[in-house]
């Protein structure tokens, strides 16, 4: 048994535009462009990018809900890149998947009870009502909740609710995509503190993926950032977030407004003028040379070049 | 083109002409909204709300989704749906040829005297672009649009020039070329600033963003809030900012309003609502927000339960169902506590900053 949960090597992935024209063949998008990392057991690993960056693809492909074009998918050993889907039921078992809209990944005509018991009917379990009422008591519903239907709760609790469908079979991965995206703040911290308790008295293995660095930051050990179908920098999250390396994720920490730093005096012009600095940076550079932060490596930590970009320049307060 | 106001006339009932030292004019209300509430059948959706924005101010407006923020920019632009019924009064104050101020009743004026301020007078910035604009015109035209309409431009040609201009001062690459495109053909950011451009065409006293920046990502919403600020900024305008982020609220405006079940639970300058908040509810969206706070015991902080539907929130205080400090005093309404409708809160338990405690 090894001890990593999921294994991605040199995965691609294109996509053909529809055909413009009665002549040529659609053009080609290069969605994912060579990604390779692993996520070990236990670890909590976080996908940061923006719209368009592939971490969507990406997720779909190791949760086998999409086949690369190239390249290689392992989860729990299992090479799962080229299997058709009536073999990937043991994947079903054991990676399960929170979506960022809870109304959405819900089917409105079924009840709570038959939406939670759905995996567990598909592994072929009967009779869960137990497990059901064990699974709304984990995520913090009432047993009641169970006979009702998901227009009736707010949008926190039909995150529960997905998240409690999620965990029902059991599984040992979870894979969360932009979860709180489309949560109220007070709710998006109740869920991310619901998702912290799970993971850690479960012991599962997280894949969390948010265009949002904070929220990665706050429930994440290690992180990925994407850009353009490329992992551009990897590492644990406390580095990548205080020194990030790659100008690409400097602008992403630089363009996000933080409530201390516009308190301090980060104005809305100060904001766009450090993204703009870093985003010049960032066409510089080529975007292949990744960065990869791993303790593991032997190289030694790349030094950021410019030590100036994340001390805002002071200034008076608004 | 904004050169300084010169005020010659002061909304109704509006404050006198008292001159501040120096020969800065006072500053005048852009949007003075006193006492609205709204109704639908008996259902109360908004209640009490008091809300100044002044020429050349930054204005935010937070709380969660459901609060009544949304419902507020409606009442001001006159957008409310006619099922609705509001009472209150909200005056608009543009500037008409001449520096004349130009006010309008909102919610006694008709279509026609409405149709004359929006785009003119006030303007507003909607969250999603690509429903905010036409997908079967091209964008320069729509840009366009809006100058012909209300006349301020000498003629169809003078608009066109016009709207190149303005796509090109919100940075759109080869604005010649962009104001031929169909909304569909722009990024989300680039659509975000033909918005903006049409918003500021007429140069408005008053610019309303209702969460302008939350369908876009992070590195663009910077660029584009930026973008907002100068363009108020420039034209010396008011700014009513909606949205649930507190940061970004922080980086834009100077004042806030906090909202919440319909109502401004708490009001005043930035930095003093967000270091020192004294209503339960801010001080319980402040700790929610940052993540880089958590509690003693590990985990974030949070405000129990979650926002009621419309009109199902408790009678009293609204946010005392939530509250962790609740007492039968919370029953009835608080009082509102401050100097005036743009400093307080209105809270029976509210909290308390020792000398020199920040948060």
């Amino acid at each position: 048994m090894t001890d990593v949960a999921i294994s991605v090597r040199d995965v691609v992935r294109d996509y053909r535009r529809p055909r413009t024209s009665l002549t040529k063949p659609g053009s080609v998008v290069h969605a994912l462009r060579g990604v390779s990392f692993d996520v070990a057991r236990g670890q909590r690993f976080g996908i940061v990018g923006e719209s368009g960056c592939g971490k969507s693809t990406l997720l779909r492909i190791i949760a086998g809900l999409d086949q690369p074009t190239s390249g290689s998918v392992q989860v729990g050993g299992v090479e799962i890149s080229r299997l058709p889907e009536r073999r990937l039921r043991f994947l079903r078992a054991q990676l399960q998947l929170v979506f960022q809209d809870p109304m959405g990944s819900l089917d409105p005509r079924m009840r709570v009870r038959d939406i939670i018991a759905e995996p567990l009917v598909a592994q072929g379990h009967r009779d869960n009502i137990g497990r059901v009422h064990e699974l709304l008591d984990a995520v913090g519903l009432q047993p009641e909740a169970a006979d009702r239907f998901p227009h009736q709760f707010s949008g926190g609790q039909r995150q529960r609710i997905s998240i409690a469908r999620a965990l029902a079979p059991d599984p040992r991965i979870l894979v969360a995509d932009e979860p709180v995206s489309a949560l109220d703040v007070s709710v998006r911290a109740q869920v991310l503190n619901l998702l912290d308790e799970l993971v850690q008295r479960l012991s599962l293995t997280l894949v969390f993926v948010s265009h949002d660095l904070s929220v990665v930051r706050h429930v994440c050990d290690t992180v990925a950032v994407m850009s353009r179908g490329e992992i551009v920098e990897m590492g644990p999250i406390g580095d990548v977030y205080d020194t990030p390396a790659h100008p690409y994720s400097r602008q992403l920490v630089a363009a996000a407004p933080r409530l201390q730093a516009a308190l301090a005096g980060r104005t809305a012009a100060v904001l766009a003028a450090e993204t703009l600095a870093a985003r010049a940076l960032s066409s510089n550079a080529s975007s292949r040379n990744a960065v990869s932060r791993n303790a593991a490596d032997s190289d030694s930590k790349p030094t950021p070049p410019t030590p100036e970009q994340t001390t805002p320049p002071p200034k008076d307060a608004p | 083109m904004t050169a300084a106001p010169e005020h010659t006339a002061y909304p109704v009932g509006g404050m006198p002409p008292t001159r501040t030292p120096a020969d800065t004019p006072p500053p005048a209300d852009v949007a003075r909204v006193r006492d609205l509430a709204v109704t639908v059948g008996h259902k109360p959706l908004l209640i009490d709300v008091d809300l100044t924005v002044r020429r050349g101010e930054r204005v935010g407006l937070i709380g969660e989704s459901g609060s009544g923020k949304s419902l507020t920019a409606l009442a001001i632009m006159g957008l409310l749906p006619e099922d609705l019924a509001p009472t209150g009064s909200v005056v608009v104050t543009g500037q008409g040829p001449g520096g004349i101020a130009r006010m309008t009743s909102v919610l006694e004026a008709g279509e026609h005297g409405l149709a004359a301020m929006r785009g003119r007078d006030v303007a507003m910035v909607f969250q999603e672009p690509m429903t905010a604009l036409n997908p079967t015109m091209r964008v320069g035209a729509q840009v366009a649009e809006v100058m012909t309409i209300h006349r301020t431009v000498a003629d169809r040609g003078a608009a066109a020039r016009r709207a190149v201009e303005l796509l090109d001062k919100v940075g759109l690459p080869d604005a010649a070329e962009a104001a031929r495109a169909y909304p569909h053909q722009l990024s989300g950011g680039q659509r975000q600033r033909v918005v903006v451009a049409m918003a500021l065409a007429n140069d408005p006293a008053l610019l309303i963003c209702d969460e302008p920046t939350t369908a876009l990502d992070v590195t663009v919403q910077a660029l584009v809030l930026d973008l907002i600020v100068r363009g108020v900024e420039a034209r010396d305008a008011g700014l009513l900012f909606i949205t649930h982020d507190l940061a970004v609220v922080a980086s834009v405006c100077e004042r806030v309003l906090v909202m919440y079940g319909g109502r401004v639970v708490e009001a005043g300058p930035v930095l003093d609502v967000f270091t020192r908040p004294r209503h339960r509810y801010t001080r319980g969206l402040i700790g929610a927000s940052d993540l880089d706070l958590s509690r003693p015991e590990g985990g974030l902080y949070t405000i129990q339960g979650s926002v009621p539907a419309a009109g199902r929130f408790p009678a009293g205080c609204v946010f005392r169902n939530r509250c962790t400090h609740a007492t039968v005093e919370c029953e009835a309404v608080p009082p509102w506590v401050g100097s005036g409708p743009e400093e307080g809160f209105a809270c029976a338990h509210p909290v308390v900053h020792h000398e020199g405690g920040g948060s």
